[in-house]
């Protein structure tokens, strides 16, 4: 639910990360915190298991520039991806403007990444929001992991589980050393404003 | 779902806000929506939170503690209200989608400020109705 400030000239977004538990969700908002700390006010929030699992969602706010003389405040969340913590994710995914769909690559994973999509379909059409309406690209994480051995999906097998009907806008990328985080998160986020131009300026 | 607020409702929103909370020697009031938008920010002047991860918390806390109330069977609990040493914070939803967060010190009595909210609402409520969506 973007809320458009016409006083301060100011929008705010709201833009989700979702995605199976342990699939790097986190570390995105990590490595993108680690890259605008030092222009940015506020403190990446997170509320976290003791296990340093995310229990409800982590937060990071930050200012994207001006787009036609209104200053673009991104909000970006995610949230948990354990099964057991559907009631505190539907609550993140309360007025989402965007997601971000972070998928496992490993092979082993393949199932987890199928049953996080369809838990975000029923989670969405809770709120009336049907997933071929919203902004929406999808990450395929943990690339780096092929040189060490591990084996993992391929890309085709990943695109057409997951996005052979949503045709949304697809990256590999590895959160951990930040290949492609920054691409995935601007897409996202021009799809994003592009949605809400095209509704309300 | 996105929706506008022009400046004239903003206007208002503040001058009510100021007039009704404010005066009454509070520290800060923030008007939120459910998604953990800033719509109006008003302090003393005197404190600088963190307002957006303080909307977000507390957008967040809010829907937990509803969705706590319909799993016992409640509609809502009408009071939420954190007590800390020397400073409070009182949340009041107003219609389905927005959050009064309303932070005050210990000299400010709870009930006479929840008094002055239920008044402050009401004229929230006007100016909100007439926003536009999409």
């Amino acid at each position: 639910m973007a809320f458009i400030n016409t006083k301060t000239k100011e929008v705010q977004v709201k833009l989700v990360f979702v995605g199976p538990g342990r699939g790097g969700k986190t570390t995105n908002l990590e490595y993108i915190f680690s890259r605008i700390r030092h222009r940015i006010e506020s403190d990446m929030v997170s509320i976290k298991t003791q296990g340093d699992r995310t229990l409800f969602f982590d937060f990071l706010p930050f200012e994207l520039g001006a787009i036609k003389g209104y200053n673009v405040k991104t909000q970006l969340y995610t949230v948990p991806g354990q099964v057991k913590y559907n009631a505190t994710r539907k609550l993140v995914l309360k007025g989402v403007d965007g997601i971000v769909f972070v998928a496992d690559s490993m092979v082993d994973r393949r199932e987890n990444n199928i049953s996080a999509l369809n838990n975000l379909t029923e989670n969405l059409h809770f709120y009336d929001i049907d997933i071929t309406d919203l902004p929406l690209v999808f990450q395929y994480n943990k690339r780096d992991l092929a040189t060490e051995g591990i084996a993992l999906l391929d890309v085709e097998t990943m695109e057409k589980d997951l996005n052979a009907q949503l045709k949304a806008p697809s990256f590999t990328a590895s959160a951990l050393k930040g290949d492609n985080v920054i691409p995935t998160v601007k897409k996202a986020i021009s799809k994003t404003i592009v949605a809400i131009r095209e509704k309300l300026l | 779902m996105s929706y506008i607020l022009d400046q004239e409702q903003l206007d208002g929103l503040e001058e009510a806000l100021t007039t009704d909370l404010m005066t009454l020697g509070i520290q800060s009031v923030i008007l939120i929506d459910m998604a953990g938008n800033v719509i109006v920010n008003l302090d003393d002047g005197k404190v600088r939170h963190d307002v957006y991860s303080l909307a977000a918390l507390a957008a967040g806390n809010f829907g937990a503690v509803s969705a706590m109330a319909s799993i016992i069977g409640e509609e809502e609990f009408s009071l939420l209200f954190h007590k800390g040493k020397s400073e409070n914070i009182n949340f009041t939803k107003i219609m389905d989608d927005f959050l009064l967060v309303s932070i005050f010190g210990n000299d400010v009595s709870l009930g006479y400020l929840r008094l002055k909210i239920d008044e402050v609402i009401k004229k929230v409520k006007v100016l909100i109705e007439q926003t536009r969506s999409t």
